[in-house]
C-alpha cells in the first residue's frame, strides 16, 4: 500500500521496548517501533504526551535521562527544531555549513540554499531573515549532510498559516527528491495527514494508533475523525 | 440608499468647530532626532565657559589656571621638560600590565567556562581575589617584588584580569544550550565547538570586560604613579603638588584624559567591527 516498496524492506530504525522516565516519571513505556527507510512517519501526541522525548532518544540527545531498550539509527541523522536555531554570528550559507567540512561543502551549502528558495541570502545575516525564512535555512542545513534519517520536532510550530503551507509543500518536495526516512513529531492532524505516509498517535508513553496514510484516497476527513478521536478530541460534525 | 441617514450627524449634536478634521498626529514622546557630535557639545560649552571666566579674572590662577596657560605648560613640558618620557613610561607599564590581564583573565575565563574542574579551581579563588580591593594588596607586593616596576605592572594587570574574567565567565556560561545540543546534532568536535560556538557566543560579554579592564588600567596607573614612583605622568603631577604648580597638574590630567578616550574609542571601533552581526539588531 505504500510507495516505494522496495525501500521499506529494511528499518531505518528500530526500537525495542524503549523506555524512559523523568523525575519518577514513565514517559515512554516500552515502545516497539520500526521505521522502514524512506518512510514519511509523523508522531502525533498531546504536549506532554514523550513525542519530543522520543524524538530527542532517536536523535541521541537524552544525555542525563534515566531509561532502557534498544535503539537502532542511521550513521547520518540531521535534526530540525521548532526554532530554527541559526547561529546569529553566521551568515546564512556559514549556518548552513556548521559542522561540515571538505572541499566541495561550500558548494553543496549554496545549491541546499537555492533548493529551498534562498537563493542570493547567502550573505545575509540570521537576523535579517523572517521566520519562515530561517526554518528554510535550518531544512537547507539539514539537507547539506544528506541525510539518512530526518528528524523534525514541531519544525512549523512557530510559523504563521500561511507559511506553514508553503513549508509543507517545500518538506514533502524535499523528501520526494531525497528520500531520506522522516520523523516528524507535531500536535497539528492535519499538517500529519498532509504530510506523512504514515501516523502514530503517542498515548500514555506507547503508540495508541499506527495508521498508514493512502495519499491518494478522498478519505483526508475519516483519518482526521479517527486520529482525533485516538486524541481524545471529539468534534461536533455540522 | 441607506448611506445618507448613516453619515448625518444626530441632530441634536453641538456643530464641530472643524468640520473636516483631519488625523492630528499624536505628540512624539521620543527625544527626538539625534544631533551629530551631541557629545561633544558639553565639553565643549565646559571648555568656553572655563576660557571665559579665565579671560574676565574670575578664576584664581593659582587654582585654575587659564586653558591658554595648560596648553603653554604642555607644549613647554613638551618640548624642554620630561613629559616625552614621563608618557613613554606610563604607557609601557598600563600596556605591559594591560595586555598580561588580558592574557590572564580569558585564559581563565576558558578553562574555567570549559571544564567543571576548572570551575572548582579557578571561579571561587578568582571571586576571592575580587572580594579584596586591589590598591590595598600594594604594601604586600612592595615587599615581594621590590618598588620596581615589576611590582605596578603586576599590579595593573591583576586590576585588568578582573573584569576582564568575571564578564568573559559570564557569557561563556551563557551561552545557549540550545546552541550546545544544535553543535551535538551537527557533529561539532570538542574544539570546533569552541572555535565556532562557544567563543563568538562569549565575544559579547568579553568585550564589556576588556572596556571595563582598560579604564582599570588607567585607574591602577594613576594610583601607582602617585604614592610609589619615581618616574611617569603620576610622578609628575605628584611634584608638581609639591611646587604648587596647577598648571602642571592640569597637564597631567588632559593626557590622561586622552589616554582614557582614546583607548575606549579604541575598542568600541573593533567591538564594532568584530561584533557586526550585532549592528543589524540595533539599527
Amino acid at each position: 500500500m505504500a510507495p516505494h516498496t522496495e525501500q521499506l524492506t529494511r528499518p531505518a530504525v528500530q526500537l525495542r521496548g524503549l523506555t524512559r522516565s523523568f523525575g519518577g516519571r514513565t514517559v515512554l513505556d516500552g515502545i516497539d517501533l520500526d521505521l522502514p527507510a524512506g518512510q514519511f512517519t509523523a508522531l502525533l501526541g498531546h504536549s506532554g504526551s514523550g513525542k519530543s522525548t522520543l524524538l530527542r532518544a532517536v536523535a541521541g540527545l537524552d544525555h542525563e535521562v534515566a531509561g532502557s531498550g534498544q535503539l537502532t539509527a542511521p550513521g547520518r541523522v540531521s535534526v530540525v527544531f521548532q526554532d530554527s536555531r541559526l547561529l546569529p554570528w553566521r551568515r546564512v550559507l556559514d549556518n548552513v555549513l556548521l559542522g561540515l567540512d571538505g572541499k566541495d561543502a561550500e558548494r553543496k551549502g549554496r545549491e541546499a540554499l537555492e533548493e529551498v528558495g534562498l537563493k542570493g541570502r547567502e550573505r545575509a545575516w540570521p537576523s535579517e531573515l523572517s521566520g519562515g525564512e530561517a526554518q528554510r535555512a535550518a531544512l537547507a542545513r539539514s539537507l547539506v549532510r544528506e541525510p539518512e534519517l530526518l528528524l523534525a520536532d514541531e519544525p512549523f510550530g512557530a510559523l504563521d498559516a500561511l507559511t506553514r503551507i508553503k513549508m509543507h509543500a517545500l518538506l514533502r518536495e524535499l523528501w520526494e527528491r531525497h528520500r531520506p526516512s522522516v520523523l516528524l513529531v507535531t500536535h497539528d492532524v492535519d499538517e500529519a495527514i498532509v504530510l506523512a505516509d504514515r501516523v502514530l498517535v503517542l498515548e500514555q508513553g506507547r503508540i495508541g494508533l499506527d495508521l498508514t496514510i493512502d495519499r491518494d484516497a478522498r478519505a483526508r476527513g475519516e483519518y482526521r475523525l479517527r486520529l482525533l478521536a485516538a486524541l481524545g478530541v471529539t468534534e461536533d460534525v455540522r | 440608499m441607506t448611506t445618507t441617514t448613516v453619515s448625518t450627524a444626530p441632530p441634536l449634536a453641538k456643530p464641530d468647530p472643524r468640520p473636516d478634521r483631519r488625523v492630528r498626529r499624536r505628540r512624539s514622546l521620543s527625544p527626538g532626532k539625534r544631533v551629530p557630535a551631541a557629545r561633544l557639545v558639553g565639553p565643549a560649552l565646559l571648555i568656553v565657559l572655563w576660557a571665559a571666566a579665565s579671560a574676565a579674572g574670575a578664576l584664581d590662577p593659582g587654582a585654575i589656571p587659564a586653558p591658554w596657560t595648560v596648553l603653554d605648560t604642555g607644549a613647554h613640558l613638551w618640548t624642554a621638560g620630561t613629559l616625552p618620557d614621563d608618557i613613554l613610561t606610563s604607557l609601557q607599564r598600563a600596556g605591559t600590565g594591560f595586555v598580561l590581564g588580558l592574557a590572564a583573565g580569558v585564559t581563565l575565563a576558558l578553562a574555567s567556562g570549559l571544564s567543571r574542574t576548572g570551575e572548582a579551581l579557578i571561579d571561587g579563588t578568582v571571586n576571592l581575589n575580587r572580594a579584596i580591593p586591589t590598591l590595598g594588596l600594594i604594601p604586600l607586593f612592595i615587599l615581594w617584588l621590590g618598588i620596581g616596576e615589576t611590582f605596578k605592572i603586576a599590579i595593573i594587570a591583576i586590576v585588568v584580569y578582573i573584569p576582564i574574567y568575571l564578564n568573559t565567565h559570564a557569557a561563556l556560561s551563557g551561552i545557549d544550550s540550545r546552541f550546545v545540543e544544535l553543535a551535538e546534532v551537527q557533529g561539532l568536535n570538542r574544539l570546533q565547538f569552541i572555535r565556532q560556538i562557544v567563543v563568538p557566543g562569549a565575544l559579547p560579554g568579553f568585550f564589556v570586560g576588556l572596556r571595563l579592564g582598560v579604564t582599570g588600567s588607567w585607574l591602577g596607573l594613576v594610583v601607582l604613579e602617585q604614592i610609589n614612583a619615581t618616574s611617569g605622568l603620576g610622578y609628575m603631577m605628584f611634584q608638581a603638588q609639591n611646587y604648587g604648580q596647577t598648571d602642571v597638574i592640569l597637564v597631567g590630567l588632559v593626557v590622561y584624559g586622552i589616554f582614557g578616550l582614546v583607548s575606549d574609542s579604541t575598542v568600541r571601533i573593533v567591538e564594532r567591527r568584530v561584533l557586526s552581526w550585532r549592528r543589524t539588531l540595533s539599527s
